[in-house]
């Protein structure tokens, strides 16, 4: 009632280099889930501006949100969001079939991204056939195949065990190495210990932005990451 | 996104729900078939109708005499149809082409042991003109041989089978009931006529001759026939030939001013062609109940649809996530139902094929399925495809990305 504005972000200031590996944090309410969605492009800002990879987004219409979607953003969800009844490889070549990216290259990246997680021999599996890990590595490599400039994870770990989240983790870590931006979100300050960097929200403000003062590296190599799995 | 590729993530769709995509589809696939189906039936009937009218040769009047008048209560005279009339009607009547009297009898026709019993007509050359009959082979009447009343015979293909099988009959001696004739001539054979009567199974003989020989002279009345056929131009309306003829006839005959017609006139394609309108009335009206199920099928596909776009909100969510824009999405859903609505379509035009040519084969009947009403019914389905679709698509393609990735 009356006329009372609740803003769910206010007074946000932030920019995120190529390389980063950046973790969102705050508790319930406290706007990090907003914060994704504007700098995915989910959701439009009401005031202010998001820049990404040079293009000022907040004004655009849908279909131009979609192509920044497709092109410049890779995302990876809790519930892994895999279609039922489909094979891995035609999950992840989901987005190509929005892109302008020739047909002829396609199944060369699917399967490229799917060896980049280790799940090249599982390229015919439907998700009920693998394991959560893998479900969510899927979806991780189905984020990687338009080749975004970043990879947003909303609470990618959220729906598996303390295992498997090692590995998820240590596959983000990989994939940072190599160059690929990492936006996080999640709650745990366990899952965030792993990236470099860390913003705290809380009821719409950001109150902290630290450099992960004890970062957890797990270099786990290929090898184990699939002897593990199976 | 080209529509090569929605196609594709459309099959790949319904694919994974092939019990549900059937079940959706039988609406329409039993609406196109019946549609189809009644209207090739439609058209074979119509088909059959034209030919007994070609064959018929267009406007002839048939004209039954021997109705009693007993109206107003005097013993008055029976007023019979003569041969002598056809010649009036001839010179008298504008348009008539041809005027033919016909006596009919029955007779056994024996050639050697063979024996075969046909109606026997007698008339004169202008039945060929009347009832558009042909020659195979031989000749007609001679001006002699109708005036002394000869005993020469035409016979139609079927006693010529019966009888003489492959040999030649003409210029050979048949028995006809109790006198030798000889046959001169052997007609086409044509068909069922349009009652379904064989018009082959007939010998056709002077008229003369048949009322001396088979039917014998009524004394009351020396010159009646069993009826008259005229043949109209086909410049003249043959209401106006039939107007003109019944006064002509009530004249001649010296009927009373209040007394009916002592005869009865019959246009022959007007009846046939009014037994062919009721048919295509009929007809219609099964096809537009069929069409009816067709409508019904549309909505179906709008309901799974609807459901479909429930269920699969969060999908819609990830696509747009992955870069699908709200067109993309509304295509899909759309060629998803137009899929469905042509497959289904197609299936359909499968089965009225197959359920028309068992028709035609095991039945006997004439349909004729032309290519236009499978292209209608094929668009049409398509086009409720379209109508029923776009709704459920247009829901699917309004879902905001969030939202529809946070749907439970």
């Amino acid at each position: 009632m009356g006329e009372q504005t609740l803003w769910a972000l206010d007074g946000i200031d932030t920019i995120i280099e190529p390389g980063e590996f950046v973790a969102v944090m705050g508790p319930s309410g406290s706007g990090k889930s907003t914060y994704m969605n504007m700098i995915g492009c989910l959701d439009v800002v009401t005031e202010g501006q998001v820049y990404i990879d040079g293009s000022e987004v907040s004004s655009f219409q849908p279909d131009e949100l979609a192509t920044i979607r497709n092109e410049k953003i890779g995302f990876v969800f809790q519930q892994f969001n895999l279609l039922a009844r489909t094979t891995a490889e035609e999950n992840v070549k989901l987005p190509l079939l929005y892109s302008q990216i020739p047909e002829s290259e396609w199944s060369e990246r699917t399967l490229k991204c799917l060896e980049q997680v280790d799940l090249g021999p599982r390229a015919d599996h439907q998700p009920s056939q693998l394991s959560g890990g893998q479900q969510q590595r899927v979806a991780i490599a189905r984020a990687l195949v338009n080749d975004p400039v970043m990879i947003l994870a909303d609470e990618p770990t959220g729906a598996l065990d303390t295992h498997t989240t090692e590995e998820i983790m240590a596959l983000f870590q990989e994939l940072n190495e190599k160059g690929t931006t990492i936006i996080l979100v999640t709650h745990e300050p366990e899952v965030a210990a792993y990236a470099k960097r860390q913003l705290i929200f809380r009821d719409g403000h950001l109150v902290s932005d630290e450099l992960t003062a004890n970062r957890v590296s797990l270099d786990i190599d290929n090898s184990s990451l699939v002897s593990n799995e199976q | 996104m080209n529509i090569f590729k929605l196609f594709k993530i459309a099959l790949t769709a319904l694919t994974l729900n092939v019990m549900r995509s059937i079940l959706t589809m039988l609406g329409i696939i039993i609406g196109v078939s019946a549609v189809i189906i009644m209207v090739s039936i439609g058209a074979g009937a119509q088909q059959e109708v034209d030919a007994q009218l070609e064959a018929m040769g267009g406007n002839v009047l048939i004209i039954f005499g021997g109705w009693n008048n007993r109206g107003g209560g005097g013993t008055a005279a029976v007023a019979t149809l003569e041969d002598g009339h056809a010649n009036l009607m001839l010179e008298q009547v504008y348009g008539v082409e041809a005027a033919t009297p016909y006596v009919l009898g029955k007779s056994q026709l024996i050639y050697g042991n063979l024996n075969w019993s046909a109606d026997i007509m007698g008339t004169t050359n202008d039945f060929f003109v009347t009832k558009n009959w042909d020659l195979e082979s031989g000749r007609g009447f001679t001006a002699a041989e109708m005036n002394s009343g000869e005993k020469v015979v035409i016979i139609g293909s079927i006693i010529k089978d019966e009888l003489f099988g492959a040999s030649d009959p003409i210029g050979q001696s048949v028995r006809v009931g109790t006198f030798n004739a000889m046959i001169i001539g052997v007609l086409k054979a044509k068909g069922p006529d349009t009652r379904g009567d064989d018009q082959d199974d007939v010998a056709v003989m002077p008229l003369k001759t048949v009322r001396t020989k088979i039917t014998g002279i009524s004394k009351s009345s020396p010159n009646s026939v069993s009826y008259l056929e005229v043949k109209g131009s086909d410049t003249v309306s043959m209401a106006y030939v039939e107007e003109e003829i019944t006064s002509l006839l009530r004249q001649t005959m010296k009927v009373a001013d209040d007394k009916e017609d002592p005869f009865r006139i019959r246009d022959l394609a007007e009846t046939v062609e009014s037994r062919a309108e009721t048919q295509a009335i009929f007809n219609t009206l099964l096809a537009a109940v069929a069409s009816v199920s067709l409508v019904v099928g549309g909505i179906g596909i709008m309901n799974i649809m609807m459901v479909s776009v429930t269920e699969r909100t969060r999908e819609i969510g990830l696509r747009m996530a992955i870069g699908a824009k709200p067109d993309d999405i509304l295509n899909q859903f759309l060629v998803e139902a137009i899929t469905l609505c042509g497959v289904g379509g197609l299936i359909g035009i499968g089965i009225a094929f197959g359920v028309t040519y068992s028709m035609e084969t095991y039945f006997d009947m004439v349909t004729v399925i032309n290519p236009e009403i499978v292209f209608i019914s094929l668009g049409f389905s398509a086009l409720i495809g379209v109508f029923f679709g776009y709704y459920p698509a247009l829901k699917a393609s309004r879902l905001q990305p969030i939202d529809a990735l946070r749907y439970e």
